[in-house]
């Protein structure tokens, strides 16, 4: 159905050109750096938080100051705390979401190439009715009757991502499989599951090191947002995607409770995605960069 | 994706031929296609009944909570009627589909379909103003930027692209709302205040930042996109023989190459209006916009388990509706495009 897909990365390059190859290198570490930086924010802040994130210190919406540096939240706890406390569920959440993904995603894709016939028209179906809902219906839908859980979250997220890391594995494999060597090993009796991942494997290593960072910014971004919708982390813990909900009722009053969060998660998106970007370009395997195209 | 093999994806047949036979081709193809997303819908329609009434949880309990008492459970089973088997259910459920009856609102007690239509509509504006804006403005930053291509505008503007591309859809909504809004520039409407029944288009102000968002989510792609298969088409054989025909720069980009992302452009503003649809329900919510996805909001807090099934069916039939026009669209494009010597 959805033709407009290949997977989201592909080996061949589109307008690469020299000056974007300069300095290529320099934004991996760049986007190394960046994100290294936000993933110690995430899971060292609570170490350093002067608050604990549920403890009510001030009136809402009370000015900073020198108890609490970005001022009090909706019930009086401090921002600052929760900001720091509220990293950590973003970091497991999207990380874990794109985990699965790949792993169970590349495993199908794999099966699903080197099988063919009905098993592979199976999946490819299956791909499409996956596809035919947009990824926050599908989570919002089944989250709702099976009960907000935040592990279920992240698994049907990760399953909304699957069409594209299965389209990705299965392409690669079946240009893999069509050549010689992997009818050589066949033809010596090598065990179809070595082939599969003694010869195929290593051909869509770097195709899938590259959708893992774009799986991961995207990951970061859905699941904050649907923390935001509510469907996330519960109050009263502290979550970045649930305290922009929580506070913007207080925008006019106190912007810090929904500008810090939101800095933190804009941050965290943009550093993973310097990382995937700068290394799609350096091993020429880029993705397309929008989440639509999954 | 890419750009420029996202035509070659869709095994479009041979038309260029134009014969007789080419002709019948394309209208099995055009058939087969149909029947596909028919299909997608129908299975579809299977997901959404399992994920609403079959699954181990029972429905009723979800939708009354805990404190439920037996009697009422009872009741609400037999009005859903869950006492009945499985199969039976769906083909009850599927069968009111077909009739137009998405059956009865568990919160407001009106047809599903009466509640669902206005929201519709609203959703539309918002989808119909962000495809007006984003697809004109594509084409037109995308051959800007091919023209200039790895000039260092180009390769700023292309970065911030990537960047904005990053960035989560209600991050997008709240940093306009805080900045158009409310605390830097606050000169239009935090929240629509549209009611319910009236449509988005009467109320234009209220779809601005809406709007906005949506084309900011959408357009960095296509734009993207339009600059990456002019740059392929301008590299072309063709551009080269029109260049050295003496054809002016102007008319090569705006007659010769651009024709040739046309397809691309087709199908990457599907896969942008399909990805708005999942965009509407965290565009609606930030900005309080009274449409489809503030109707599964709603549907979800109230557990109205006629309207959250109804909901999600639309949203799919949508994707799948839009997916088809461009498919439709593609075909209708090729052969003009085969004639105009397009690489395709």
């Amino acid at each position: 159905m959805s033709s407009a897909g290949t997977g989201g990365t592909t080996t061949r390059r589109v307008a690469v050109t020299r000056s974007e190859h300069r300095g290529t290198a320099r934004h991996v570490w760049i986007g190394i750096g960046a994100t290294a930086v936000m993933l110690a924010l995430a899971l060292l802040g609570p170490l350093f938080a002067p608050h604990h994130p549920s403890d009510v210190i001030a009136p809402p919406y009370s000015s900073p100051s020198g108890q609490s540096l970005l001022g009090t939240d909706y019930l009086g706890q401090d921002t600052f705390s929760r900001i720091l406390w509220g990293g950590s569920s973003v970091v497991w959440m999207s990380v874990t979401a794109t985990a699965i993904a790949i792993v169970i995603g590349a495993i199908l894709g794999l099966i699903s190439a080197y099988i063919g016939g009905k098993l592979d028209a199976l999946v490819l179906w299956l791909n499409d009715i996956l596809l035919a809902f947009p990824l926050i219906v599908f989570v919002i839908l089944f989250l709702s009757m099976l009960g907000r859980n935040p592990l279920l979250l992240v698994v049907l997220v990760a399953f909304g991502w699957l069409p594209s890391v299965v389209r990705l594995t299965r392409s690669v494999a079946l240009e893999a499989i069509h050549q010689e060597y992997v009818a050589s090993a066949e033809i010596i009796g090598t065990p179809r599951w070595r082939i599969l991942v003694g010869e195929i494997l290593p051909n869509i290593t770097t195709p899938l090191i590259v959708q893992t960072g774009a799986l991961l910014t995207w990951s970061i971004g859905v699941i904050a947002g649907l923390s935001f919708l509510g469907f996330g982390i519960q109050p009263p813990n502290a979550d970045w995607g649930l305290m922009v909900n929580e506070n913007r009722s207080g925008l006019m009053i106190l912007p810090w409770g929904t500008i810090g969060p939101i800095v933190c998660i804009a941050a965290f998106a943009l550093a993973t995605n310097t990382l995937a970007d700068a290394l799609g370009r350096l091993l020429g395997a880029r993705h397309t960069g929008h989440k639509a195209d999954r | 994706m890419t750009i420029s093999e996202s035509a070659g994806l869709i095994t479009v047949p041979e038309v260029a031929g134009i014969g007789a036979g080419a002709r019948h081709r394309e209208s099995v193809w055009i058939l087969k296609r149909l029947g596909s997303g028919v299909l997608v819908l129908l299975a579809v329609s299977v997901v959404v009944f399992a994920a609403t009434q079959a699954l181990p949880s029972d429905p009723a309990q979800a939708m009354l909570g805990r404190q439920a008492t037996p009697e009422l459970l009872d009741a609400l089973r037999q009005k859903l009627g869950l006492d009945q088997s499985l199969p039976v259910q769906y083909v009850h459920w599927f069968s009111g589909l077909l009739h137009g009856d998405l059956g009865t609102s568990l919160a407001s007690q009106q047809p599903v379909t009466g509640v669902l239509g206005p929201r519709l509509l609203n959703s539309l504006a918002l989808l119909a103003g962000a495809a007006l804006i984003m697809i004109p403005f594509s084409i037109g930053a995308g051959v800007f930027l091919a023209a200039r291509r790895d000039r260092s505008l180009d390769r700023t503007v292309n970065a911030g692209l990537m960047a904005v591309m990053a960035l989560p859809d209600f991050v997008v909504g709240t940093i306009f709302l805080l900045v158009f809004a409310t605390t830097v520039m606050p000169v239009l409407p935090a929240v629509s205040l549209v009611p319910p029944g009236a449509s988005g288009f009467s109320h234009p102000r209220e779809l601005v930042l809406p709007v906005l968002t949506a084309v900011t989510i959408t357009a960095p792609f296509l734009i993207r996109q339009v600059r990456a298969s002019m740059i392929e088409t301008l590299e072309s054989e063709h551009i080269a023989q029109a260049r050295l025909r003496g054809i002016a720069e102007k008319r090569i980009i705006w007659r010769h190459a651009l024709p040739n992302a046309l397809v691309p452009l087709v199908q990457g503003s599907a896969l942008m209006l399909s990805y708005l649809l999942g965009g509407v329900v965290v565009i609606e919510y930030v900005f309080n916009y009274p449409g489809l996805g503030g109707m599964l909001n709603d549907a979800v807090v109230y557990r109205d388990l006629p309207v959250l099934q109804a909901v999600s069916l639309t949203f799919a039939a949508g994707v799948v509706a839009f997916n088809l026009i461009a498919d439709l669209l593609t075909i209708m494009l090729t052969p003009r495009l085969r004639t105009s010597g397009g690489a395709r």
